[in-house]
């Protein structure tokens, strides 16, 4: 579905993503891990059309989607998460979903009907603000409202940032509901062991390059991802 | 049940609040009530509600610091006056630097040269916009304040058009008090209607978070440029209807002191909120005529006051302001809306407050 060749993206003049290439096929979770500064946000940035590269191709659904507008990428179906939520947080939460849908023409009634049978908490506070919700409703919000967008394609830049662990869980939860329900799911992670148990499939990112790549599975297991991010214990 | 009976009855409240604001323009206007001076506040008060609901729909509903508020006044101000002194005056007007010969032959109806006064306004925005709106914050309002004041030099300068510093003078004036009010009632809900629709919630989701609302694929410089013009357009509709309820414009009226007035209302009515400033724009102007007994010289008990002289009036005014800024930060409504919800709620908690108080005793 989303192919990426040999990617390059520079900030002024540091590189922070040196030639990747991977691919997200259709109704896949594929995570992207690594640490603080490896290019995982800036890969997604690069994506959504927020970031221009400097080279490479990026392809959605057979078609060049490099360096285009982000306007143009939402309205082809990829919506992203942004990393740290970023709600409107003075705008109710049902206005925050009509957002999410503001490239839509037609009716968006069923999308926020299936938005708040997703989320049933949302609509409780439907009329709430978006600042007075909690840390993890505020999450569910940003990725109730990238749904509005009926994308093909949800990126989630880092959905577990700043959150208790029991409401990670249920993030993750919804992660992989989302997925079943048909959406292709783009997710980048620091918490590697939570990332790589839902995806179908792993990246490791480290300094702008991809070092390892495998299914979750496969990389929960690797002796290198082990000691580099999942915190082995070695006893 | 109870719900909906209440429901009703907001509507009926409304609709009476509605009945008597009519009536009570209707009579004022017919010289029922009130003299001119009265009406001359009201009518000024109409036109400053007008503009600072643009201003508010630029700065409060979009996020945009823009302080260019007198110069887009300036522009529909002088489109009305240039276009509707009649032919026959011209020349007396115009007697140090002739007309241009093109404009002295053109006289337009009133209301076809205050719609014109707003597109000129607009375009302009536009063109100013597409520079200066990517700018943010504190280098968007200093590049709108000078703009404002080019547009000022310009019309001291522009000699043969507007006859500069000497001003444009026997503007007709409006039969009625209830062109100003109808205008207000129409742009105002025009203003509402927009900040309701869809291009609205863009406007507020550019306001709260510009990177958000860039991924959920809003055009970021088309809306700001769009809710930019809108508010030129609007304050060129309230320039035009200042120049005739004055019936004289020239530069000075113009300066960015100006824009400080109407920044001064939508802070007091609530970046926002605009219910809130509606209120603040009748405040301020009524206030404003109130306080100025504090201009004129004051005998106490055989005693000459000293601090009542000309300008007292703008200190206590100023102190105000800091008063307003040090506690009420969002103003009188901040981002809600007046509401009976709100009204009653208010009430609720009064009465409980005065319940508990006798509880006590």
């Amino acid at each position: 579905m989303l192919e990426i060749k040999n990617l390059h993206v520079n900030y002024g003049g540091i590189s922070a993503v040196k030639g990747i290439n991977m691919s997200v096929p259709e109704k896949s979770i594929v995570t992207l891990i690594g640490a603080n500064g490896a290019g995982k946000s800036t890969t997604l940035r690069t994506i959504a059309g927020l970031v221009k590269p400097s080279s490479g191709e990026i392809i959605f659904q057979g078609e060049n989607i490099t360096g285009k507008d982000t306007i143009d990428i939402v309205a082809k179906g990829i919506t992203l998460v942004p990393e740290g939520r970023r709600v409107f947080a003075n705008l109710t939460v049902l206005e925050n979903l009509k957002i999410g849908a503001y490239l839509r023409k037609e009716s968006i009634e069923d999308s926020i009907k299936n938005v708040f049978d997703l989320f049933p908490r949302l609509k409780e506070r439907s009329w709430q603000l978006a600042g007075t919700l909690s840390g993890g409703e505020q999450q569910m919000l940003a990725v109730g409202r990238a749904l509005m967008a009926k994308p093909k394609l949800i990126m989630m830049d880092e959905p577990s940032l700043g959150l208790a662990p029991l409401i990670v869980n249920g993030i993750f939860d919804i992660i992989k509901e989302i997925n079943k329900l048909g959406t292709t799911i783009l997710l980048i992670e620091q918490n590697a062991n939570k990332a790589l148990k839902v995806a179908d499939y792993g990246y490791v990112l480290e300094t702008g390059k991809i070092t390892m790549e495998g299914t979750g599975l496969e990389l929960l297991k690797n002796e290198k991802v082990k000691d580099a991010y999942l915190g082995s214990s070695k006893k | 049940m109870i719900d909906q009976r209440k429901k009703h009855n907001f509507k009926l409240y409304n609709i009476i609040i509605f009945i008597v604001f009519v009536a009570f323009i209707t009579a004022l206007d017919l010289k029922f009530l009130g003299d001119d001076y009265v009406r001359r506040v009201l009518s000024l008060a109409a036109i400053y509600t007008i503009v600072s609901v643009s201003m508010n729909l630029v700065n409060g509903f979009t996020g945009l610091f823009s302080l260019g508020q007198a110069g887009f006044m300036a522009v529909g101000a002088y489109t009305v006056a240039i276009f509707t002194v009649p032919l026959e005056k011209r020349a007396a007007i115009f007697y140090v630097v002739d007309q241009n010969p093109v404009l002295a032959q053109i006289h337009l109806p009133f209301v076809v040269a205050l719609i014109l006064g707003g597109l000129l306004s607009a375009l302009i925005a536009i063109l100013i916009g597409i520079p200066v709106l990517r700018l943010r914050s504190d280098y968007l309002a200093i590049a709108t304040l000078g703009f404002s004041e080019i547009i000022r030099i310009i019309l001291t300068n522009a000699k043969s058009i507007t006859n500069g510093a000497l001003g444009i003078k026997g503007i007709p004036e409006m039969p009625t008090m209830w062109v100003f009010f109808g205008v207000m009632i129409l742009s105002v809900t025009l203003i509402v209607l927009l900040i309701n629709s869809s291009y609205g919630r863009a406007f507020k989701a550019i306001r709260e978070d510009e990177i958000a609302a860039e991924a959920m694929g809003i055009n970021l410089f088309k809306h700001k440029v769009m809710s930019f013009a809108i508010g030129a357009f609007f304050a060129g509709i309230g320039g035009g209807l200042l120049a005739s309820l004055l019936g004289t414009v020239d530069p000075k009226q113009f300066y960015f002191t100006m824009t400080y007035n109407f920044l001064l209302i939508i802070v007091l009515g609530g970046m926002g909120s605009i219910s809130g400033t509606v209120i603040a724009s009748f405040i301020v102007t009524i206030g404003l005529e109130v306080l100025r007994f504090f201009d004129e010289p004051l005998t106490l008990l055989g005693f000459n006051i000293p601090l009542f002289r000309a300008g007292f009036r703008m200190v206590i005014f100023s102190a105000l302001l800091m008063i307003l800024v040090l506690f009420f930060r969002n103003g009188l409504l901040g981002q809600k809306e007046l509401s009976w919800d709100m009204i009653t709620s208010w009430f609720n908690k009064k009465t409980l407050r005065r319940k508990e108080k006798g509880g006590a005793l």
